[in-house]
């Protein structure tokens, strides 16, 4: 079973994280959406965390590491969603997450990687 | 004098449990009113330290406490190890120290997030860390 259901609209991963992630569960996914991103070779990855209360230091590395894998595997991830108290309490704790795309919310990540609208054959456009 | 307004303890043992210790911990948060920031920096940090209790300590437990006096309302939390203790405790609240492979954010980070912060630790015997979280009582 996958870590976190992961939801593909044409060249573009979606993932929302709806559920309190304990590190081994953070660490799966990490794995789960590196192998699906190398095997569907989509373009991009939009995860969204606005379900989040909290990112501390390990979840938050794990969303740089998967920036940084993906990165590697060709397709760009966007972390959408943040909650104001989360950032000031991320950058209260040293957290620069330096090099991590962010948007403010699912559709302004989208435009962060260039696709202006999804049809509903799921082509991405 | 301060009144006690809860009073829980929680084992630290599994990851599962840092879980557990961020939920209790928001429990008390909301119950004193923190404000929406102040709760989520409450929870980072009890985040950041069961995980140090768990990964360094050997596992341990954690004990919070919320108190009133004069309109201040006050979370404290406990952790306590008997793992290995720390050798170098100025070296462990440098950013980026890291024995774990982690960021090294853990207690330096938390220092900054809580009001007050204690550690106190003795190689070979354990650690004790204690966070301060303050609020005013809006009305």
């Amino acid at each position: 079973m996958n870590a976190l259901p992961l939801l593909r609209i044409g060249d573009v991963l979606l993932v929302s994280i709806q559920i309190e992630l304990h590190d081994e569960l953070a660490l799966r996914f990490q794995r789960e959406l590196a192998e699906k991103v190398a095997d569907e070779g989509v373009r991009g990855v939009i995860i969204d965390i606005s379900a989040l209360e909290i990112v501390d230091s390990f979840l938050g590395r794990v969303l740089h590491d998967i920036a940084a894998t993906t990165s590697v595997l060709a397709a760009r991830t966007v972390v959408v969603g943040m909650r104001p108290a989360v950032a000031i309490t991320l950058v209260e704790l040293g957290l620069s997450l330096h090099g991590l795309r962010t948007a403010l919310n699912v559709e302004a990540g989208l435009r962060q990687l260039g696709i202006r609208r999804l049809d509903v054959s799921g082509e991405a456009r | 004098m301060s009144r006690l307004l809860a009073a829980d303890t929680m084992p630290i043992r599994s990851e599962g449990d840092i879980v557990g210790v961020r939920q209790l911990v928001r429990e008390h948060g909301a119950a004193a009113e923190l404000s929406l920031v102040e709760q989520t920096k409450l929870v980072t940090a009890a985040s950041e330290l069961a995980r140090n209790t768990l990964l360094h300590g050997g596992g341990g437990e954690v004990e919070v406490r919320s108190t009133e006096e004069d309109k201040l309302r006050t979370i404290v939390l406990r952790f306590a190890d008997s793992g290995p203790g720390i050798e170098d405790l100025e070296l462990a609240l440098t950013d980026g120290y890291t024995t774990a492979g982690g960021l090294g954010l853990g207690l330096g980070g938390t220092r900054r997030l809580a009001s007050e912060f204690e550690i106190d630790s003795k190689p070979g015997e354990g650690t004790v860390v204690t966070v301060c979280f303050h609020t005013r009582v809006r009305r």
